[in-house]
């Protein structure tokens, strides 16, 4: 009977039909329009007016883009942002971990206080920071009221102001290492270094992320057993050889989940520095997004903007990819 | 394995059926809001419906600005008092953040009745040539606005000799402001004009008595760019820099670079937080003092008078040195949008818009002279009379900063040029870099 073969043909594969429209969506939102992106890319779309011839050499307009200041700046930004931000998120993540792991009066007010930065936009924190370290009238005022300045003068020294997110300067600047090793080296045209204006952003990041970095950890330390730490003490470890040689190591998974978390975070930065400093002077604060929004939305060049995102797509894809591998070959 | 014990499903029920409970007053909750939504927005569309909306899209949220828009509105009101203004204002300078905003909701169908915009290429690419806009022959035939407005003005904003945008105000954008008392005080007076060596005399002076010799908002980058385009001009003049747009001039000729050059000697003379402001805190900077001189368009006039400050008492102005023969023109207008959802209103609003007595109104306001050209000069202060005459007798060249001048991707490579050049001062990469972009952008062949 064929009504019954019908039947048996559905709950047979009553998974996949279940899964169908949103392999359908997926297919279409996510990688159908990672594929017209990827195509705009190679025309010589860049006004409002849409032309969708493609251009000669077909992969000029990365080729542009590779050669472009600013392009180079963004992807220096993006490695440098990303090493300080998450250095510092889980190195102040772990420690407020391990502090408020103890049993003490008020543990849980902590708790909520270092989590609760987590909970609001990265908008307002971007607002926020950018007043805090305004030159004139941000963090500054405390070397002034400290008498850091007074004491400087005493001795015959120019006050300290430091510019903060308007500092162009780069600094460990490692062009020549760089020239020195690959010829091609010498052709760049930004300074491979850290720029300074950058680091009032990753502190801004931080504070905003330490918090969930202290959450996940917590749940790591909970994990551990009491059985293993007096295992540690009857075999003679202090404290910090404790958590040195046990614990921390025992919490690897957590870190390595929450350092990809932090990266994608890190690698998709947009609204943050957007409210905070902007590209900053000579670049030194814009991020590939920021390029993105602005070659598409305020330049119309629908090509490069396009590039720049398939850019990012791919640095994103080198890390979640063999993140992806790693846990499914584990499950399995 | 192990089937389940009875006991445990009886264990399990009755938390089944308080989860079941749960759900179906979460349902029902569900549905009363969606019952009280409905009804509340059947309420509102029945008040709607009497009346007519005309949605005006604007970057105008400054205290100057602000209230020159509001004086229209207010006009607008008394003649046509049956009509709810939408004020559907965005905040930043130059419209950097407005123009995206707009941009979107051009392309997905939903336009604002009327939006603000600048003459030449800006209207021209993004709006006129796209079909965004309508044609307002009729309306400027109606209102015999074709002898009331600049000829030449008019064929900047027209498809096939028909105009698609009224025209507000003019600005000048190649003004040095000073503070005059600061100066007084340093034994500084400034005439008429002013040149390069003058300025650079003066700017040391300043320095050495520790007050930075030039003010600069540049968090966004462009009010830098208003510098160096009112420098360009200043050095190679206006013939030249007309040149620029048809081909006749290149970004890397030598004058161009000599511009470059002289450009990056005033950059030395900025105040040192000029990166953390925008363009409006400079003038604070330079109300109070603490630097002198603001190279800047007069919608800096705007704010100075806000402030409660007297021409020619609290402050002073010369053309950018070099600029005097050239004004570098700023205009603002609207335009009526293809498949207004109100074009009557909208209509109306663009006919208030450039009726003389509203014009006047509003410029009075923002600090800017009327584009008619019919309006009364003794109602204006001293600096928009100068500024009145100084239109009659310059050369009036556009702008790339506001758009006027080149398309938009070119005004995006020339901040990102200055972005570039601000930190690391290479003349020729960046006269390079203008050519080769201006090349790509696809003009002055």
């Amino acid at each position: 009977m064929p009504t019954r073969s019908v039947r048996q043909w559905l709950s047979r594969h009553k998974a996949l039909i279940i899964l169908v429209p949103s392999l359908l969506l997926t297919a279409i939102f996510v990688y159908g329009f990672i594929g017209t992106s990827f195509f705009y890319s190679l025309t010589n779309w860049r006004t409002l007016a849409v032309d969708l011839s493609l251009r000669e050499p077909i992969w000029q307009t990365y080729a542009d883009m590779m050669a472009m200041p600013r392009f180079q700046a963004d992807l220096r930004n993006t490695v440098v942002f990303t090493v300080l931000f998450i250095t510092l998120a889980i190195g102040i993540g772990l420690s407020l971990a391990i502090l408020l792991d103890r049993q003490f009066k008020g543990r849980s007010f902590f708790r909520s206080a270092y989590l609760f930065p987590y909970a609001l936009s990265f908008i307002v924190t971007g607002v926020v920071w950018r007043w805090l370290f305004n030159p004139e009238t941000g963090v500054n005022l405390f070397l002034d009221l400290f008498g850091i300045n007074k004491g400087l003068a005493a001795l015959g020294m120019g006050p300290l102001k430091p510019g903060w997110t308007t500092d162009p300067e780069v600094v460990l600047s490692v062009n020549r290492v760089l020239a020195a090793v690959w010829p091609g080296g010498a052709t760049f045209q930004i300074e491979w270094g850290i720029p300074v204006a950058l680091i009032p952003v990753a502190i801004a990041a931080t504070w905003q992320l330490s918090g969930f970095v202290m959450a996940m950890y917590l749940g790591g330390l909970a994990g551990i057993e009491t059985s293993v730490r007096d295992a540690a003490r009857i075999d003679g470890a202090g404290e910090l050889r404790m958590y040195r040689s046990v614990i921390i190591p025992m919490l690897t998974p957590i870190t390595i989940s929450t350092a990809i978390i932090l990266l994608h975070v890190s690698l998709k930065i947009f609204d943050l520095v957007f409210a905070m400093s902007g590209v900053g002077p000579g670049f030194a604060t814009d991020v590939p997004a920021i390029f993105v929004f602005e070659m598409m939305f305020t330049a119309a060049r629908y090509n490069l903007g396009t590039a720049a995102s398939i850019v990012m797509l791919m640095a994103s894809c080198l890390v979640i990819v063999p993140y992806l591998i790693h846990t499914f070959r584990s499950r399995e | 394995m192990k089937p389940p014990s009875r006991k445990n499903t009886e264990q399990r029920s009755p938390i089944l059926n308080r989860v079941r409970s749960l759900r179906s007053s979460i349902l029902a909750s569900l549905g009363l809001a969606l019952g009280l939504g409905l009804v509340l927005s059947a309420c509102q569309s029945e008040q709607a419906a009497p009346n007519q909306n005309v949605e005006v899209f604007s970057w105008w949220t400054s205290g100057s600005e602000a209230a020159a828009l509001e004086a229209v509105f207010d006009a607008y009101r008394t003649q046509y008092p049956e009509t709810d203004i939408v004020n559907a204002s965005i905040a930043g300078g130059g419209g950097s953040a407005a123009r995206p905003v707009l941009q979107t909701r051009l392309v997905g169908g939903n336009p604002p009745d009327t939006w603000q915009t600048h003459h030449g290429a800006e209207v021209q690419n993004q709006y006129i040539s796209p079909g965004f806009t309508e044609s307002l022959h009729d309306l400027y035939v109606e209102e015999g606005w074709y002898d009331l407005f600049a000829a030449d003005l008019v064929e900047t904003i027209s498809k096939d000799g028909e105009p698609h945008m009224v025209l507000i105000n003019l600005h000048r954008s190649n003004i040095l402001w000073y503070n005059k008392p600061l100066l007084a005080e340093h034994g500084v007076e400034v005439g008429k004009s002013l040149d390069y060596d003058e300025l650079f005399v003066i700017a040391d002076q300043l320095r050495s008595a520790d007050i930075a010799p030039l003010c600069m908002g540049d968090a966004g980058i462009w009010a830098n760019g208003i510098m160096f385009e009112n420098t360009l001009v200043g050095v190679i003049g206006p013939a030249r820099y007309q040149g620029l747009w048809d081909g006749s001039t290149k970004f890397n000729d030598a004058d161009v670079k000599q511009a470059i050059a002289t450009y990056g000697r005033l950059l030395d003379y900025l105040n040192s937080d000029h990166a953390a402001l925008s363009w409006d805190q400079a003038v604070d900077k330079l109300i109070e003092g603490s630097c002198a001189f603001y190279s800047m368009g007069d919608w800096a006039y705007g704010e100075l008078t806000q402030a409660g400050l007297v021409d020619n008492e609290d402050f002073g102005w010369v053309p950018h040195p070099g600029s005097e023969d050239a004004y570098i023109l700023v205009t603002d207008g609207f335009t009526l949008a293809q498949g207004a959802p109100n074009p009557e209103a909208a209509r109306n609003m663009l006919r208030v818009m450039g009726q003389r007595n509203v014009q006047q109104e509003f410029n009075l306001l923002k600090g800017s002279i009327c584009a008619r050209s019919d309006c009364d000069r003794s109602v204006f202060s001293p600096y928009l009379q100068w500024a009145m005459d100084s239109y009659t007798n310059t050369t009036s060249v556009p702008t790339v900063v506001h758009g006027s001048a080149a398309p938009a991707d070119f005004r995006q490579a020339l901040n990102d040029a200055l972005t570039d050049y601000v930190v690391r001062r290479d003349e020729d990469a960046f006269a390079e870099t203008l050519a080769r972009e201006a090349r790509m952008s696809g003009f002055g062949q």
